[in-house]
C-alpha cells in the first residue's frame, strides 16, 4: 500500500466510526431524552399518556398521604395549577413539604403522574434550578425560597459531593 | 495574622507566576541560560508560596476560626479534627486553592526532576504552567478568596455539608485534581513542543510517565468517588451518569488516549500532530470540568447556588486557554514533521482504532452533558439526558473497543499479522465462550446480555494473560526459562497486561450487579425478615446514639446464611443539628467480592422502618478492576525507561551499557 492508500483507509475507518456514533446519538437523543415541565404548563404542551418527562414544582402543603407498601401520593403544584403525584418507594432524606422536588415518570389517561424517581432537593438553601426559574417566571418566587442562595456565601459544591442523590 | 499572611503568599506566587510567565519565554528567544533557569527557581518559589497559603487555611480549619468566612460558613467548632482538615477542600474556595496548590506542586516537580530536559524545552514548559497558575491565582484572587474577614465575627460555624463529613472526602477531591491539574503537564509539553516547532520521540518519552501519573490518579480518584456515592448516597447506585461525574469521565478518556498514542510517537514517531492535539484535548476537558463543577451552570442536583460571577470568569479561562492553543495548534501543527509509516494492520494501526474509540466515546459524552446547557442557552427548552441516553450511545462503541483489546499488544509494529494475533487468541476465545455457555445455562436462559458481556470480560482478562504467556514462551519452553523471561519483561508488558485485565475486571463487576442485584423493599416491623437469595435479614430494633456533631439512629440487622448466623448490620441516620439536615449511612457487609447493603428510610413513631436491603454480587470487581488498572500504571511508570527524571545521561564510562534495551 502506498502512503496515500493507508492514509485513506485510516480515514474511512475513522469517518466509519464517527457515522455510527453519530447513528447512535440522534438515535438515543429521539428516544431517551426527558422534556421538563411544570405543572401549569402540562395542559398546554398536551403531553401524551406515557411519555416519560420530568415534572418540577413544590410539594403543596398538606398534601401528602402515606399508603401500605410504601405507596404514596402527593401533589405538585407551581402556583398556577397542580398535578397528582403517585410514587411507590422511599423518598429521600431531602422530600419535604412545600420544598422544591423533580419527579420522573408519565401520567396516566386520568392524569396522575406516575414517578419512578423523586429528586429532592439538596439541602435546606437550595432548590432544583430548573423549578426556580420557572417559578421566577410564573411570579409565584417568594423571597424566602431562596434565602440562604443570596447570602454571598452558602454553598457546597458539587465536585466535593458524590454522585447524585436521588 | 494568619489569613492575611495566607492573603499575601498567594499574591507573591501570582507575581512570581507572572514573572515565570514572561521571563523564561524571552530566554529562550534572546538563548540566555540564566533567563531561562530563572523559571526553575520561581517554580519552586511559587510552591513554597501556595504551600504557605494551603497550610495557613488549614490551620485557620483547624483552629476553627470564624472571623474567616470561609471557616464559618463550612466548619464547626465540634467537628472532628479530620473533618476540620478535609473541609478545607470541601468548599469552592478552598478547593480552588487545592487545584492551585497541586497545579504549584507539578510545576516544582517539572523543574527538580528536569534537569535532563534541554533548557529552552523546560523553559517553555513552565512558562506555560505560569500561564495557567496566573489565570487561577487570579481567578481565586478576585472572586473566590478564601481569606475573607467577617466584621463581627460569630461565636460558632455553619457546619460543613453533612453528606461531605466523610472520610472519602479526604481522599476523593485530592486524588481527581491531581489527575486533572496532571494534565496540564502534558498540556504545557504540548504547548512547548508547538512553540518549538520541534518534536521527537525524546519528547515523548518525557510527556508519558506524566501522563501516566496523572492519568493513575484520575483512575482512583474516579473509582474512589464512585465508591464513595455508592456508600453515602444510600441508593446503592455506583454511576448516575450526572453531568459532575461526566466531567471526570471525559478527561480519563481522553488521557487514556493520549497515553497510547503517546506510546506510538515514543516507539514510532509516528502519530505526532495527533499526539500534541490530545494532550490540548486532555487538558481542555480536564478545564471544561473545573468549569462545569465551579460555575454551577449545571442543572443537575449538585448544583447548588452559585455566583454568576466566578461562572464568567472561569467561562474566560476556559475560552482563553482552549481557543488561543487549539487556534496555535492550527498555525503551528503543520511545522511538525510527520514521520513513522505503518499498515492498518499493526501495533500502531491497533492505538489507532483505541484513539478513535475512546475520542468517539468522549465525544459523546461531551454531547450528553453539554446537549441540554447549550439547548437551554438558545431556546430555552429544558430537557434531562440520563442513562438511556450513554447506555444507547457509550456501551456500543466500548463494546468494540473492548473486544480489541487482547489483539493490541499481540500485532507487531509496523505491519502485524492478524490472523496470528487470533490464533494465538484461541485459548481465551475459546474460554470466553464456554464462560458465555455456563452462564446462559446457570441463569436458565433469559436476556444474552449477561453472559455475552461476561464472556467478553473473559476475553479481554485471558487475552492479557495470554500476551504475557506468549512473550515469556509459557509451556514452549521448559518453567526455569519462562520464570527468567517473565522477570526479564519491561515492567511496562506488566503494566499493560494488568491494565487491560482490570478492565475486563471492572466488566465483570458491572454486568453481574446490574443484573443479578437483588433490592428489597419494604417497611418491616419488629423481628421481620427479609430475604435475599440465600441470606436473610431481620430487623432487631433501633438505639441512638450522639455524636460529635449529630444524633444518630441505629438499626440493627441480625444477617443469617442458610440459617447460620453471619453477622450484624447497623444502617444509620444521622440528624445535623446546625444545618438540619439528616444523611443515611448505609452499612455493608462484604461477603468475598459480593456485598449486602441495607439503607434506612424513615422511621415510624410506632417502631417500624422502612429499609432497603440489597444482595450485590460480586460489586467490589467494579472498583478492584481501576484500582488494578491504576496498579498496572505504577507498574508501567516504575519502568527504569520511564521513571519520572530518568534516562539520566550515561555516565561515560558506562556509556554502551547503561543503554536500556528497547
Amino acid at each position: 500500500m502506498t502512503r496515500k492508500q493507508r492514509r485513506l483507509t485510516m480515514i474511512a475507518g475513522a469517518l466509519a466510526v464517527l457515522a455510527v456514533a453519530a447513528a447512535l446519538v440522534l438515535n438515543a437523543m429521539r428516544s431517551s431524552i426527558m422534556f421538563f415541565t411544570t405543572p401549569g404548563k402540562i395542559a398546554e404542551q398536551h403531553i401524551a399518556p406515557g411519555t416519560k418527562f420530568r415534572l418540577g414544582g413544590l410539594v403543596e402543603q398538606g398534601s401528602l398521604v402515606r399508603g401500605d407498601q410504601l405507596k404514596v401520593n402527593f401533589e405538585v403544584t407551581d402556583g398556577s395549577a397542580k398535578v397528582p403525584v403517585a410514587f411507590q418507594g422511599i423518598l429521600p432524606d431531602l422530600f419535604r413539604e412545600g420544598q422544591g422536588v423533580i419527579s420522573e415518570g408519565s401520567l396516566d389517561s386520568s392524569g396522575v403522574f406516575h414517578a419512578d424517581t423523586v429528586l429532592a432537593k439538596h439541602d435546606e438553601t437550595y432548590m432544583p434550578k430548573a423549578v426556580a426559574d420557572e417559578l421566577k417566571k410564573e411570579g409565584h418566587w417568594k423571597d424566602d425560597y431562596g434565602s440562604a442562595s443570596k447570602s454571598k456565601y452558602g454553598k457546597t459544591s458539587a465536585a466535593d459531593a458524590p454522585g447524585a442523590v436521588r | 495574622m494568619i489569613a492575611e499572611s495566607g492573603h499575601y503568599a498567594l499574591v507573591l506566587a501570582l507575581g512570581l507566576a507572572l514573572i515565570q510567565s514572561f521571563v523564561p519565554v524571552i530566554g529562550a528567544r534572546v538563548k540566555d541560560p540564566a533567563l531561562m533557569n530563572m523559571s526553575r527557581s520561581t517554580a519552586i518559589a511559587q510552591f513554597v508560596f501556595v504551600l504557605l497559603s494551603f497550610g495557613a487555611l488549614i490551620l485557620l480549619h483547624v483552629l476553627s476560626d470564624f472571623s474567616v468566612v470561609n471557616v464559618y460558613e463550612n466548619s464547626h467548632s465540634l467537628k472532628p479534627l479530620i473533618y476540620k482538615i478535609t473541609g478545607v477542600w470541601g468548599n469552592h474556595e478552598g478547593s480552588m486553592l487545592l487545584w492551585v496548590f497541586i497545579l504549584s506542586l507539578f510545576g516544582a516537580l517539572v523543574a527538580i526532576f528536569g534537569v535532563n530536559l534541554p533548557l529552552s524545552l523546560r523553559a517553555h514548559v513552565l512558562a506555560v504552567q505560569a500561564w495557567i497558575a496566573t489565570a487561577f491565582y487570579l481567578f481565586i484572587l478576585l472572586t473566590s478568596n478564601p481569606f475573607l474577614r467577617i466584621a463581627n465575627p460569630p461565636l460558632e460555624g455553619r457546619d460543613l455539608n453533612p453528606i461531605l463529613q466523610d472520610p472519602g472526602l479526604a481522599v476523593h477531591p485530592p486524588m481527581l485534581y491531581l489527575g486533572y491539574v496532571g494534565f496540564s503537564i502534558s498540556f504545557s509539553f504540548a504547548i512547548a513542543a508547538l512553540i518549538e516547532g520541534r518534536i521527537d520521540a525524546a519528547w515523548a518519552r518525557w510527556v508519558r510517565p506524566w501522563t501516566l501519573m496523572a492519568w493513575i490518579f484520575l483512575t482512583l480518584g474516579i473509582a474512589m468517588g464512585s465508591y464513595w456515592a455508592y456508600y453515602e448516597l444510600g441508593w446503592g447506585g455506583w454511576w448516575f451518569w450526572d453531568p459532575v461525574e461526566n466531567a471526570s469521565l471525559m478527561p480519563w478518556l481522553a488521557g487514556t488516549a493520549l497515553l497510547h498514542s503517546a506510546v506510538v510517537m515514543e516507539k514510532r514517531e509516528a502519530l505526532k500532530i495527533w499526539t500534541v492535539l490530545l494532550a490540548i484535548l486532555t487538558f481542555s476537558l480536564s478545564l471544561l470540568g473545573t468549569f462545569l463543577v465551579r460555575s454551577g451552570v449545571l442543572t443537575s442536583v449538585h448544583a447548588f447556588a452559585t455566583d454568576p460571577r466566578r461562572g464568567v470568569f472561569i467561562l474566560m479561562i476556559l475560552c482563553v486557554f482552549i481557543g488561543g492553543s487549539l487556534s496555535f495548534y492550527a498555525w503551528r501543527a503543520a511545522s511538525l514533521k510527520q514521520g513513522g509509516l505503518f499498515a492498518p494492520i499493526s501495533r500502531e494501526g491497533a492505538l489507532v482504532l483505541n484513539n478513535l474509540l475512546l475520542t468517539t466515546a468522549c465525544a459523546t459524552v461531551f454531547i450528553g452533558t453539554l446537549y441540554p446547557l447549550a439547548l437551554e442557552v438558545v431556546t430555552g427548552e429544558r430537557i434531562s439526558v440520563g442513562a438511556p441516553f450513554f447506555n444507547l450511545t457509550f456501551a456500543p462503541l466500548f463494546l468494540p473497543l473492548l473486544l480489541a483489546v487482547p489483539f493490541g499488544p499481540l500485532l507487531a509494529w509496523k505491519r502485524g499479522d492478524l490472523v496470528g494475533a487470533a490464533q494465538r487468541l484461541m485459548v481465551a476465545g475459546v474460554v470466553a465462550l464456554v464462560t458465555i455457555a455456563i452462564v446462559w445455562a446457570w441463569q436458565r436462559g433469559g436476556s444474552a446480555f449477561a453472559p455475552l458481556a461476561i464472556g467478553l470480560a473473559m476475553f479481554v482478562i485471558l487475552g492479557a494473560a495470554v500476551d504475557i504467556a506468549e512473550r515469556v514462551k509459557l509451556f514452549r519452553a521448559p518453567f526455569a526459562t519462562s520464570w527468567s523471561r517473565a522477570t526479564g519483561l519491561p515492567r511496562s508488558t506488566w503494566g499493560t497486561a494488568f491494565a487491560h485485565a482490570g478492565l475486563g475486571i471492572a466488566l465483570i463487576g458491572i454486568v453481574c450487579e446490574s443484573t443479578w442485584n437483588i433490592e428489597h423493599i419494604a417497611t418491616m416491623r419488629l423481628n421481620d425478615t427479609a430475604q435475599l437469595g440465600s441470606y436473610s435479614a431481620t430487623f432487631d430494633g433501633m438505639t441512638s446514639r450522639q455524636g460529635p456533631n449529630y444524633r444518630e439512629d441505629i438499626a440493627t440487622f441480625t444477617i443469617r446464611q442458610g440459617g447460620a448466623l453471619v453477622g450484624m448490620m447497623t444502617p444509620s441516620k444521622r440528624s445535623f443539628t446546625t444545618r438540619g439536615m439528616s444523611t443515611t449511612e448505609a452499612a455493608l457487609m462484604t461477603r468475598g467480592v459480593s456485598q449486602l447493603y441495607i439503607s434506612l428510610g424513615a422511621a415510624d413513631p410506632n417502631g417500624s422502618i422502612t429499609a432497603r436491603i440489597y444482595y450485590k454480587p460480586l460489586v467490589l470487581l467494579i472498583w478492584f478492576g481501576p484500582v488494578l488498572m491504576a496498579f498496572g500504571g505504577m507498574l508501567s511508570l516504575s519502568d527504569r525507561r520511564l521513571r519520572v527524571g530518568a534516562p539520566k545521561p550515561a555516565r561515560p564510562k558506562l556509556s554502551g551499557l547503561a543503554q536500556p534495551a528497547e
